[in-house]
């Protein structure tokens, strides 16, 4: 997946934690701002707006535009936010089957 | 609850410098700010970036470093984390930190809550894959990721500094597509008055030209019709230029035509706000310590008007020493003589700006957008609706929110407000004041309902 | 004279009742206030709703069942003119209960009125299981309920831009913008705005709210309304979670969990508090934990249009015969009572509504 990533990283010695996104596995930075990881890592689409279905990305970076909008840990939650934490599981908000026990 | 004299909300250069200066005055502070580490979006995570990063991004970018080192002193409380959602009489301030509600309570607020990127609503705007150019520079100071196939559109610095930033990274930009007519205004600059004061940026400005220039990155200049196309994500840009129709295949696309005062937390206290006619945004009223329309209420740095950061530093110790009078802990003489110097030097820093605002004003396209293009991003409300509530007779923007729900969607207006004013101004023949704003309350960010609820009930949060 | 009625006040109450005077041929000129103005039309919970109401007054209860009911036909008449949906859905309602002493005390209630109405109060009560199956995300605390089968929501701003547009696509002129500062009546009334504006009508109808605790006694009501904050929540937008709407909390159509509200006697003030969305979050999670992960994403505090007793006024001005005071605090559920009822009142035909009670000689002399 990554190197059909639109995004170069920069050389980063931080060490590689595996997170699922959408059911993928991916190794992203322990730590990393979030958004970055997971487009460094080739993710594209992060949502689909509840009004058209549109897909959306980060638009921002800063908290502001709410485009990145995740869901991790039950919640829906700005990606640009976060941090990579291992273990993350983190899917398309209200989409994954993975969803149906967080609402 | 903890107790403060004062908070800041906001760790840029306001914030962190009216941190510094109010507590080696004597106050007791309460810096609250939404990252994980301090800086702001224009020193964001200028702790971590050293080495490779530094470099690119610049002997300014690391500046920010002296003022995340004022933080460690002792009478200043960092919240890192705290996503601020409602402030409220008292001051009492509500906010969210690590997944839990908390409140501090303070004797005096400055709000240094900085710049947003002004909406540039462009046919194709909400595509996967375009971000605005203060988007990359975050992904660059914070994450060190970089777009490989990008074009630039716009105009103002900030295009030159991130497209200068990404040929010293070995990923220069496929293009820079400027909306502004002149080739370099900046080049003509030297010969203004007014401009000279700040000359050391525009010395800068032309430098990054050149760094642009020598790379061969193709430039643009007074492109109209500026859209994104793609299906799923973007894929080119297109738009006109000397008569000229282009398009550039890309994946990414940055947006900019300059940043505008973030007032989200001022208007949700009812800070009075006006029309900025030189920087076409709404700025709040404010005198020259920073104070506003409300008592207690002192607002420093972009938040208060498009400054930067050297201004924003200088203004945020000069609200500080405001603060600290008001509370009695120095006297007006001792405020006004520490101030003394800080309103010079920032003078000094501001002389560029209205050279800055002439020569790259907004793109016009983007100000005014065609029917067809989504100007509420959030709820998907295009330009065309908004003209129609206008018809339906909306004279500002809280009615058309009500008929059609631009603003509602979780932005809460921060990239559709502006246009939407402009567009019900032009339609009523009416000045942006007339026409006003949206009506900003709780929660300025979201909450959720879990976090509310165990304010008020400890255990109601136990499904977290 | 260039209308037929001036309407002072341009949201859902006034543009209904113009609307209903307009689809009768009626000239009609609404004059509307500016985008800040207090607005109980964005502020309202959407609810068309009959239970709980009138109690203490069948009347009352009569004229909401006789507005809900017709709320089917005003909805399909709006969206034929407007093309556009106002989200009417009338599949009944609950009073949710997390006791079941608070549940059969308002059972009894029911039982009093239902029998006042010649048993026209379809409701039935449904214990934990009954109400688990309804609504499967239904909280543990949670008693209990009352289904009545009269109650619905529409969406309230909707409702708003469709009358806003259908007026205007029947004829009706609508002057937004102004502030009405008096009404005179030498022959015709004359309505003065502070711009400078006068418009002359045959008759005036006062709908502005609370701008009538002003206007009113200018035109000779007593007009003893004031406001009741009710601050309202509303979430991201989530999938289908509660099926039908409650006092508490109700899905919109565009998926967003919508939360009410408090009763606030606090003044002109519409602000929003922390201790009120706390409040308002704990119960909503009480009455559906799975909210519990929601988001806040909006909150605003609106304030209702109450008079003494809580009930409607309906009354033509003893003193300025042609004036008529329309004011209430429920102007979402009696939408459809005022664009096709109330007209008939208005114009004194054999076919008025009996609207006695609503009087303001119910209240003493101030």
């Amino acid at each position: 997946m990554k190197t059909d990533s639109p995004f170069l990283e920069l050389a980063d010695d931080a060490p590689r934690v595996r997170v699922w996104f959408d059911g993928l596995p991916l190794d992203l930075p322990a730590g990393a701002n979030l958004a970055a990881a997971l487009l460094a890592a080739g993710v594209q689409v992060f949502r689909h707006t509840p009004v058209s279905g549109a897909p959306r990305a980060p638009f921002c970076m800063m908290g502001a535009c709410f485009d990145c909008l995740v869901e991790t840990g039950g919640r829906v939650q700005q990606a640009c936010m976060l941090e990579v934490e291992e273990g993350m599981k983190i899917a398309r908000p209200h989409e994954a089957e993975a969803n149906d026990a967080a609402l | 609850m903890q107790h403060c004299d004062l908070a800041i909300i906001g760790a840029g250069p306001a914030g962190m410098a009216a941190a510094a200066e109010a507590a080696q005055q004597g106050l007791s502070v309460i810096l609250l700010d939404e990252q994980n580490r301090p800086g702001g979006q224009i020193y964001r995570d200028v702790d971590r970036a050293g080495g490779s990063r530094g470099a690119i991004l610049g002997q300014e970018y690391l500046h920010g470093a002296s003022l995340t080192a004022g933080l460690g002193q002792s009478g200043v409380s960092h919240l890192s984390g705290a996503v601020v959602w409602a402030i409220e009489d008292g001051f009492r301030i509500s906010f969210t930190r690590h997944g839990r509600a908390g409140q501090v309570e303070a004797e005096r607020i400055i709000l240094a809550t900085g710049a947003l990127e002004r909406p540039m609503p462009v046919p194709g705007w909400t595509l996967p894959g375009v971000m605005t150019a203060g988007a990359a520079q975050i992904l660059l100071k914070q994450s060190g990721v970089l777009p490989r196939r990008a074009v630039l559109a716009g105009s103002g610095p900030l295009l030159y500094l991130i497209a200068a930033q990404m040929v010293r990274a070995g990923t220069p930009p496929l293009a820079l597509v400027e909306t502004q007519t002149a080739a370099s205004p900046l080049a003509a600059a030297r010969h203004l008055p007014g401009a000279l004061r700040g000359w050391r940026y525009l010395a800068k400005g032309l430098k990054m030209l050149a760094e642009i220039k020598r790379a061969g990155v193709p430039r643009y200049t007074g492109a109209t019709e500026i859209a994104v196309a793609g299906s799923t994500g973007a894929e080119a840009v297109t738009f006109r230029s000397k008569g000229q129709a282009h398009s550039i295949a890309c994946d990414t696309v940055l947006l900019h035509h300059g940043v505008v005062p973030n007032t989200q937390a001022a208007r949700s206290i009812n800070v009075p706000h006006v029309w900025s006619e030189v920087q076409q945004c709404f700025v709040p009223e404010t005198g020259k310590w920073g104070e506003t329309g409300r008592d207690g209420v002192l607002i420093a740095g972009d938040g208060a008007g498009i400054s930067g950061a050297m201004a924003a530093e200088y203004a945020g110790r000069i609200a500080a020493l405001k603060a600290a009078e008001e509370l009695g802990r120095i006297t007006a003489q001792e405020r006004d003589r520490l101030a003394a110097p800080l309103f010079s030097r920032r003078s000094r820093e501001t002389a560029v700006r209205p050279f800055l605002d002439a020569a790259y004003p907004p793109y016009a396209g983007a100000v005014r957008p065609a029917d067809s293009t989504i100007v509420c991003r959030c709820e998907e409300v295009t330009a065309g609706d908004i003209r129609s509530y206008a018809r339906l007779g909306c004279l500002g923007p809280n009615q058309a929110k009500a008929f059609g729900r631009a603003g509602m969607g979780p932005c809460q207006g921060r990239y559709c407000g502006l246009t939407v004013t402009a567009l019900l101004a032009e339609a009523n023949g009416q000045t942006p004041d007339e026409t006003g704003y949206y009506r900003i309350r709780p929660p300025i960010k979201p909450v959720t309902l879990g976090e509310l609820a165990a304010m008020e009930d400890p255990s109601a949060n136990a499904a977290e | 004279m260039e209308a037929d009625y001036a309407v002072i006040g341009g949201g859902v109450v006034g543009l209904s009742v113009a609307w209903g005077l307009l689809r009768r041929g009626k000239r009609v000129t609404v004059l509307d206030g500016d985008d800040g103005a207090f607005r109980a039309s964005r502020g309202n919970f959407g609810l068309v709703w009959v239970q709980s109401k009138g109690t203490k007054q069948p009347r009352y209860a009569s004229w909401s069942q006789q507005s809900a009911a017709a709320w089917a036909g005003f909805a399909a008449e709006l969206e034929d003119g407007t093309g556009r949906s106002v989200g009417l859905q009338q599949n009944g309602g609950y009073d949710l209960h997390f006791s079941e002493e608070t549940l059969y005390a308002t059972v009894a209630q029911y039982d009093a009125l239902k029998e006042k109405l010649g048993g026209n109060y379809p409701y039935e009560v449904l214990g934990r299981n009954a109400l688990s199956r309804e609504e499967p995300h239904i909280g543990p605390k949670v008693a209990g309920a009352i289904l009545h089968h009269q109650d619905g929501h529409a969406n309230p701003l909707r409702l708003l831009f469709s009358l806003a547009e259908d007026v205007r696509r029947l004829g009706g002129k609508v002057l937004n913008g102004k502030t009405v500062t008096g009404v005179s009546k030498p022959d015709v009334f004359k309505v003065q705005c502070s711009d400078g504006t006068v418009v002359t009508a045959g008759k005036v109808v006062l709908s502005a709210g609370l701008g009538a605790m002003e206007l009113g006694p200018k035109l000779g009501f007593k007009a003893p309304v004031r406001p009741q904050r009710g601050q309202v929540l509303i979430t991201e937008k989530l999938p289908k979670l509660i099926n039908r709407p409650s006092l508490i909390a109700r899905q919109v159509d565009e998926g967003g969990i919508q939360i009410g509200a408090t009763n606030e006697e606090v003044g002109l003030d519409d602000s929003v508090t922390q201790p009120g969305l706390s409040g308002l979050a704990a119960e909503a999670i009480a009455a559906y934990p799975a909210l519990a992960r929601a988001q806040l994403v909006r909150s605003w505090g609106a304030l209702r249009i109450l008079s003494p007793d809580g009930l409607p006024i309906y009354q033509e001005s003893p003193g300025m015969p042609g004036a008529y005071l329309v004011t209430c605090h429920s102007g979402i559920t009696l939408a459809a009572a005022h664009a096709l009822f109330l007209p008939d009142w208005l114009e004194g035909t054999a076919a008025a509504p009996d609207l006695e009670v609503f009087s303001e000689d119910r209240f003493p002399v101030s």
